[in-house]
């Protein structure tokens, strides 16, 4: 899939790799692309959430025990849980 | 239409008519919409797929009735979950299973266009002639944003309306448009559908059609910031639920009352003027009192869905759901499955037919298999008989009553057992479905419609009285007979040596040589571990119908005078025959294990039956039937065991 040819790319570049669950609360980042690890269905669907390659998302706020956590991304509010935030590969914006 | 509540059916879609789908985004408006262009009765709500059952209606356009389907709410064309496949089978051309609709009106949400056009990019690959229905565009004007539909419309190549909730104009101008799906426009080559090229397609429409995005509700923001917020929104979240529980179990209680009470005068009145005696006794006691007992529930029921609708339809039951997921996901479900095992509290019905939010299969298969061990309000009548028989009401734990705690106990008990059932059938569930990614969307908080909360509860009570009265009409007449039958000549009883000067030496005898009384010999050695005698066990096969003939079938059995408070009747009965002949039957073990017995057994056919339709298989019903009356057995055992080891 061509968003993991993005990701290997991306981590090329940069020696570490910050996934969007590692970003603290008020942070805006730009999707890089999925993780190699990610379930292509999984990858596609975070696609078509709206977490595309070159998005900006902003770490909104997290649930009472830090999971879920909302993210605004595509102009809309969205809950992620971890697992699938760490699918997203992210870079400052 | 199974999906619905049961109000609405679908007017049959005439042979050779048109049909258009209709395909969204949940939260897109797709079912205002098809609200609007079929005045059919549907839900709409917040809540992130609440269309996800498939709709067919009608719609008069341009002097013709088309037909128009609303398909569920989907982010995407390509499918993780059954609902999404529906959608994607639908569209699909060489799918021979589903009709492909002539035409396809896409609900596109203006405030999140950025995401919704890739669903479009999809539906567009398609090839099926297509109309884009943009909505919200009142709400991307008041944050701030822009769109210039016109040069949306020519970088897409297809025509486009824009419909705002509440106005007639747009939905008029979409009918004009539907009446000749031929002439629309179609872009001149399809969009690419690969990651990469799709993100440029979108890049380049929304920059032709000068689109600004809007800013972040500040209404929804400030809101969210206490609603959400990790103390204050618990407390919150916490308040709504007691605030929630209060409003049904207390504002409900007198229109109860006023009920039960003109159910009690009119069996009264049939009684004294209904003639012959069996047939008063049917009427009053059979007819009138089956159902007066199960419409004593309506107004809880009623209640229920208007609390729930409400909370839906503003917005609140996604937050909650993200602030549950947590604690859901210990139980390996979600936080949509929260709302599902909530709404349990009040009936499993509504909490099963909820569970069609749940995008995951496996998750919506363990949410339905335990929700029917939630402490549904049919359990209340035979909790408060059964506690009333095992505690005193002047009883004291500490600083609480100890009938109130047993109450708290057997709920807190319902609720435990439910997330150990869900996290059993969760973790042995259908894994081929593969991982299914959980992401809810936080709508913006919205007005709710006056017409769909109505129409919500109105279906909800209508459905209820239908289903629920049908059943318990039929056990409570059966029972009767069985009771009562067969019946007994002056010359048998004075056979028997029975005094037939005395009504109730009459009925006794009656009674106990019934065909009720034989089933319950039968059974009695089933039940032997837990101390039920047969006039028990007749109160359990009759309550598998539905829990609330427990408590009616005691009193008729109990030969009580009151049947609608047979307690004081109960407390004196002593066991038949056996070792422990002239005892009472009530004693502390007996009555616990028969209070576990309700916590866990499926008593309630009408579940039975949702379970069937909502999972398509007799299967899913009879493993759900089966562990819990296997559960409710095995408890009840024990808990008699250990009551009288205790006592």
């Amino acid at each position: 899939m061509s968003i993991r040819s993005e990701a290997a790319a991306a981590t090329a570049t940069a020696p570490t790799r910050t996934c969007l669950a590692d970003i603290a609360r008020g942070g805006c980042v730009e999707v890089v692309g999925t993780a190699e690890n990610a379930d292509p269905q999984v990858a596609r669907r975070l696609f078509d959430l709206g977490f595309r390659p070159g998005a900006h998302v902003e770490v909104m706020r997290r649930a009472p025990l830090r999971d879920p956590v909302i993210f605004r991304v595509a102009d809309a509010e969205l809950a992620l849980r971890r697992a699938e935030a760490a699918l997203l590969l992210v870079r400052p914006a | 239409m199974a999906h619905h509540h049961g109000g609405a059916s679908a007017a049959p879609v005439l042979p050779g008519s048109r049909v258009f789908a209709l395909v969204g985004s949940p939260n897109s408006g797709k079912t205002t919409l098809f609200n609007a262009l079929t005045g059919m009765r549907a839900k709409t709500g917040n809540y992130p797929g609440v269309t996800v059952a498939r709709y067919e209606g009608v719609s008069r356009v341009g002097g013709v009735d088309v037909g128009v389907e609303d398909l569920p709410g989907t982010y995407s064309l390509e499918p993780i979950s059954p609902d999404e496949q529906i959608v994607a089978a639908v569209l699909d051309p060489d799918d021979a299973a589903n009709r492909t609709p002539d035409a396809v009106l896409v609900t596109l949400d203006s405030t999140t266009l950025r995401r919704s056009a890739v669903l479009l990019a999809q539906v567009l690959a398609r090839g099926l002639p297509v109309c884009v229905v943009l909505t919200f565009t009142d709400e991307l004007t008041r944050r701030s944003g822009r769109l210039d539909v016109e040069a949306f419309a020519r970088a897409i190549g297809t025509p486009v309306v824009s419909v705002v909730a509440g106005s007639r104009a747009g939905v008029d101008r979409l009918r004009e448009v539907m009446a000749d799906p031929a002439g629309w426009s179609r872009p001149p080559l399809p969009p690419p559908t690969d990651p990469d090229s799709l993100t440029g397609w979108v890049d380049s429409v929304l920059d032709a059609a000068r689109y600004e995005c809007p800013l972040a509700d500040p209404r929804t923001r400030a809101v969210d910031r206490v609603m959400l917020h990790p103390v204050w929104g618990t407390l919150v979240f916490f308040a709504t639920m007691y605030a929630f529980f209060q409003t049904i179990f207390t504002v409900a209680a007198p229109a109860q009352s006023a009920i039960e009470s003109a159910f009690t005068s009119l069996a009264g009145f049939v009684t004294d003027h209904v003639h012959p005696d069996w047939l008063a006794g049917l009427l009053g006691g059979g007819v009138i009192g089956g159902v007066g007992t199960v419409v004593t529930f309506l107004p809880q029921i009623a209640l229920l869905f208007l609390l729930i609708s409400l909370l839906e339809q503003v917005g609140y039951l996604s937050r909650a759901a993200f602030l549950m997921d947590r604690l859901m996901a210990r139980a390996g479900l979600e936080g949509r499955a929260f709302v599902a095992l909530l709404s349990s509290m009040a009936c499993a019905i509504p909490g099963i037919m909820a569970t069609r939010s749940l995008p995951s299969a496996r998750h919506r298969l363990a949410t339905m298999m335990s929700a029917p061990l939630m402490t549904c309000s049919a359990r209340l009548p035979v909790y408060v008989l059964l506690v009333g028989l095992l505690v005193s009401p002047d009883a004291r734990w500490g600083p609480f009553g100890a009938q109130g705690t047993v109450m708290f106990g057997l709920y807190l008990l319902g609720a435990v057992s439910a997330m150990t059932a869900a996290w059993v059938f969760s973790w042995f569930g259908d894994r081929r479905g593969g991982a299914m990614p959980f992401y809810m969307e936080m709508p913006p908080y919205r007005l709710p419609s006056v017409r769909s909360v109505a129409l919500s509860v109105w279906e909800a009570c209508a459905a209820f009285l239908r289903k629920v009265t049908r059943i318990i009409l039929v056990t409570t007449i059966v029972l009767w007979l069985l009771l009562n039958l067969p019946a007994r000549g002056e010359a048998d009883l004075a056979a028997a040596g029975v005094d037939t000067s005395s009504p109730t030496a009459v009925s006794a005898y009656v009674l106990d040589h019934s065909y009720a009384a034989s089933v319950g010999k039968a059974v009695e050695p089933a039940f032997a571990p837990q101390g039920f005698d047969w006039r028990i066990d007749i109160g359990i096969i009759a309550s598998l119908s539905a829990r609330e003939t427990f408590v009616s079938t005691l009193g008729q059995v109990a030969a009580a005078t009151d049947p609608e408070d047979p307690t004081q009747a109960l407390r004196s009965m002593t066991v038949q025959d056996g070792p422990q002949a002239g005892q009472p039957l009530f004693t502390p073990p007996v009555v616990a294990a028969m209070l576990a017995f309700f916590v866990y057994a499926l008593q309630c056919m009408s579940t039975v039956a949702v379970l069937r339709r909502e999972t398509g298989t007799w299967r899913w019903p009879a493993i759900a039937f089966t562990y819990m009356f296997a559960l409710a057995w095995v408890m009840s055992a024990f808990v008699a065991w250990l009551v009288g080891r205790v006592t």
